[in-house]
């Protein structure tokens, strides 16, 4: 080796350097996070118990009173939103899987792209103009279409990416059994694929539940428990909006509470996919 | 007494503008095993793939003439039937992941809907897999995945699934070539059972293995169909000069 003076101390001293700042930022990603719980959990915890869950907001100057109404409309409208988006979704996926070169694959996945970039509130002024406004009024139909567009980026992508890691030596298994297209897809692709999809979904229901700005103007909100579809209908993102801008007390207390209960159902949420992803991963 | 099963006339078949089988004519009787070799890229394995209608699934990929089968073009027919009638095994061993070894064998029948009765689906796999000598080994665990198998028998498991659709031909492209040398002494031997009852059209890179399992060979070179006949013929005294320079090593 040629005498080239190098300074190893400096070197080692400047790895070092590196490798601490990539750890310091790394534990620094976790900080708002952990952040974000405490302070909710700690706000909202004391709130919640049995007669919170399961009766109605009081009006104003009474005490207690609890968000039966938000949890009821939050389930009902996301459970609307994924019987529409979830068939949607996946076909949609599978198409763009199977025909990876073709013109449409190429448009639809341009504009699924350019969907999920959409703001939520500019969703949410769409469903107002399709659904609202002829239908005549405000109704929990109209947000759960809404928050269908959200979830549809994110159930198509995921579908796509997941059968695409599936080796084509799978598919042509199925097709030299002389399996007709639908049963190849229904039979072998998607039970193969299915931890993916699922997380898919999962993680696109999560997305969605806290979803705020698509439903001002179509779900509306709504202080009574109702569960007709096509009459305006709250939930909880909208209950916290309206509860925690309002100047009373007793109203933000509602709010931490409803806050506390959305984040540990969309933590759940997250920790069920791990689960299941893991759970029914086939090993290919 | 020999009578021929499968048939190609002025087969040809392309990949977008790229001529990959160029006019093969061949003949091949029931109930024998055919080699085919020849070097990488000379569409040995495009025409088999040709022979039960696989070839068409890769985007762009076209193909003209005949393949007959039983006197049927396939061409004519529709591919899932073609393909009912003429089983392939593929290079690697590919199980599906998600059933059992028990469903993997009778997943001809179970994905495509085909209802059988209990006792029947026991027999077909019992059947299959004893042909292919994976009975014994398997017996115990036929509620196991797949994959949960060695290489050699998961290929011997693919085999069992194309023998238990009852095909009259049975195609393989380069079975051995992704198991060890044990699992393809295995596989060679089954080639002899088979035969029995099937006719084998057996893509190789091997030439030793070509020479020990088949009674035909079909030498391709360059998409053509340089040479056809009696394997003990082709390996002693080969007509062609390409034959001939491939079999002594000249180039492959």
């Amino acid at each position: 080796m040629k005498s080239i003076k190098i300074n190893y101390k400096y070197r080692i001293g400047k790895n070092i350097g590196f490798q601490a700042l990539i750890t310091v930022l790394a534990c620094g990603c976790v900080v708002p996070l952990i952040f974000i719980l405490v302070y909710i959990l700690k706000a909202g915890i004391t709130k919640i118990n049995w007669h919170f869950l399961t009766n109605l907001p009081k009006p104003v100057g009474e005490s207690g009173g609890g968000i039966a109404n938000a949890l009821v409309g939050s389930m009902i409208i996301i459970a609307i939103a994924s019987v529409i988006a979830i068939p949607f979704g996946i076909l949609c996926g599978i198409y763009l899987s199977e025909n990876k070169k073709s013109k449409l694959a190429y448009w639809s996945r341009l504009c699924i792209d350019i969907l999920q970039g959409v703001p939520s509130i500019v969703i949410g002024i769409v469903a107002y103009f399709w659904l609202v406004k002829p239908l005549g009024g405000f109704s929990a139909l109209s947000g759960s279409v809404a928050l269908a567009i959200m979830m549809l980026p994110i159930i198509v992508r995921s579908t796509e990416e997941t059968l695409l890691l599936l080796p084509d030596s799978l598919r042509e298994a199925a097709f030299a059994l002389g399996m007709p297209f639908h049963r190849v897809i229904l039979k072998v692709i998607i039970p193969c694929g299915i931890s993916g999809i699922l997380s898919g979904v999962m993680l696109s229901v999560a997305r969605i539940a806290g979803e705020t700005a698509p439903l001002l103007f179509t779900a509306f909100g709504n202080p009574y428990l109702s569960t007709n579809i096509l009459k305006p209908m709250q939930t909880l993102p909208l209950l916290i909006f309206n509860y925690a801008t309002s100047p009373y007390n007793d109203w933000h207390d509602l709010a931490w509470g409803a806050s506390c209960i959305l984040l540990i159902w969309v933590l759940l949420l997250n920790i069920f996919t791990k689960l299941i992803t893991r759970k029914w991963k086939v090993q290919l | 007494m020999e009578s021929t099963i499968v048939k190609s006339v002025n087969y040809n078949a392309y990949f977008g503008d790229n001529h990959v089988v160029k006019n093969v004519n061949i003949e091949i009787p029931r109930n024998t095993t055919i080699a085919v070799m020849g070097p990488s890229g000379c569409g040995k394995t495009t025409f088999l793939r040709g022979i039960n209608r696989m070839h068409e699934l890769i985007p762009g990929a076209t193909a003209k003439g005949q393949i007959m089968l039983n006197n049927e073009d396939v061409m004519e027919m529709h591919p899932i039937f073609v393909r009912l009638k003429i089983g392939m095994v593929f290079q690697r061993p590919n199980p599906f992941p998600n059933l059992s070894i028990y469903d993997n064998v009778i997943a001809g029948y179970k994905l495509n809907g085909i209802k059988l009765p209990k006792a029947e689906k026991d027999k077909i796999v019992e059947d299959s897999l004893t042909r292919v000598a994976l009975w014994k080994e398997v017996k115990d665990s036929l509620t196991k995945k797949g994959s949960f198998l060695s290489g050699g028998q998961q290929q011997r498991l693919c085999i069992a699934r194309a023998v238990a659709m009852e095909p009259e031909v049975l195609l393989f492209d380069e079975p051995t070539s992704a198991l060890d040398p044990i699992s393809t002494s295995t596989v060679e031997e089954l080639f002899h059972e088979l035969k029995k009852n099937y006719t084998l059209i057996i893509v190789t890179h091997n030439m030793q293995q070509a020479a020990r399992v088949s009674d035909k060979t079909a030498f391709f070179y360059m998409g053509e169909l340089v040479e056809y006949d009696n394997t003990k013929q082709m390996f002693t005294n080969p007509t062609d000069i390409r034959t001939q320079n491939y079999i002594t090593g000249r180039f492959s």
